[in-house]
């Protein structure tokens, strides 16, 4: 494999665990203080898929040539980090906290669907690894967001705030790299356009179920930098958080 | 406020001086009865219960409350309510008069056929 590819490949997974490490680590927040004990133990089980996941992709990463996955997860600024700025930004109430899983999930799913046939191996594998993971989270996305879009007058007012507050953000989840002929020539990925394409598809059943209006698109402005290493002021806290123990003895054995 | 060394207790500012009402009726989801089956054909059985506003959210409650170890390839939810319970002041309906040998296995007398069969093997 050449360099360039080598770097194409890096700079995928960078944003792909990043994106799962820090929605891992948000959604870990709401431990113990979820609406009901059985969503609570739901969606802290599912943030603990997460992190999983991303730690699968931080060892394809560390095969590569990059530090070890803790290294990498822990010892990095917020400036270094690859993730696009919807999973970064704080939980607010559970309605957005919901809506951006459900965005966020479909998107995750088509990504990795995508990449079960990717011509780079080692992802692939991972990507078909975690198809039933994924296929439980999105429909655990769909189900909240339909009910609650159309269960009744505050319920459904607050998940169209909550959405309209997320949309730009989530778009921002397909900000185009300067890899992408790169990646779609070699057959690793589909590239983010393609994807965009397919994730919108997707939801937009859920999202006239559950009665949510999606705004016009003239006036669609996503929100890119996330994926070069612009970020939110609510980063770097939410980093500093989740390493202080690591930092504190990066040498310690777990 | 609750300040604690958890952040995200401070995080949900928790005031100390709301009281806490108890639930009224209604204002909790009604109960769910989950089963799962550990593999296909094997019969479901009984592993707990869980609050839910419908069928399709008990069973993703259901799933990761009960099945998340992956040990089930199956999960069926059924409604509490629709459970026809019977009363444990009626166990004794269970209890059976000891005396009849006859219709119990024991009171087959077989084990020298099946000595004599496996000698003729």
């Amino acid at each position: 494999m050449n360099q360039n590819t080598t770097d194409a490949i890096k700079e995928l997974l960078y944003k792909m665990a990043d994106d799962l490490l820090i929605i891992g680590h948000r959604n870990s927040e709401w431990t113990g203080l979820g609406p009901i004990l059985e969503e609570d133990i739901s969606f802290s089980s599912m943030a603990q898929d997460k992190i999983g996941q991303a730690q699968a992709l931080y060892v394809l990463l560390n095969e590569l040539g990059e530090q070890e996955p803790d290294t990498v997860a822990f010892m990095r600024n917020a400036n270094q980090f690859h993730n696009s700025q919807l999973v970064e930004l704080p939980n607010g109430e559970y309605d957005f906290s919901l809506v951006r899983h459900f965005l966020f999930d479909h998107a995750d799913q088509l990504r990795f669907e995508a990449l079960a046939n990717s011509s780079y191996e080692p992802l692939a594998k991972v990507a078909r690894k975690v198809k039933g993971e994924l296929k439980y989270h999105v429909f655990h996305g769909n189900t909240w967001f339909v009910k609650l879009g159309s269960a009744n007058e505050e319920s459904h007012n607050r998940m169209q705030a909550a959405f309209n507050e997320a949309w730009n953000y989530a778009l921002g989840m397909f900000e185009p790299s300067k890899n992408e002929d790169l990646l779609i020539g070699e057959g690793i990925f589909e590239g983010e356009e393609t994807l965009q394409e397919k994730w919108l598809a997707n939801i937009t059943p859920y999202i006239i179920k559950a009665g949510i209006s999606i705004p016009s698109s003239e006036t669609w402005k996503p929100v890119y930098g996330g994926r070069v290493g612009n970020h939110t002021i609510h980063l770097s806290p939410l980093v500093e958080e989740m390493s202080e123990v690591f930092r504190y003895d990066p040498t310690a054995e777990w | 406020m609750i300040k604690s060394l958890d952040p995200r207790i401070t995080r949900a500012e928790i005031n100390l001086e709301n009281t806490i009402e108890p639930l009224r009726d209604l204002d909790q989801w009604e109960t769910y009865e989950v089963f799962h089956q550990k593999k296909r054909g094997d019969q479901h059985m009984h592993v707990g219960i869980v609050h839910a506003p419908n069928a399709e959210m008990a069973f993703i409650f259901g799933k990761e409350q009960f099945g998340r170890r992956g040990l089930s390839v199956n999960i069926w939810v059924v409604k509490t309510r629709d459970v026809y319970v019977s009363d444990y002041e009626d166990s004794d309906i269970y209890e059976t008069v000891p005396e009849k040998n006859y219709r119990e296995a024991g009171g087959y007398k077989v084990m020298d056929k099946i000595n004599k069969f496996k000698k003729g093997l």
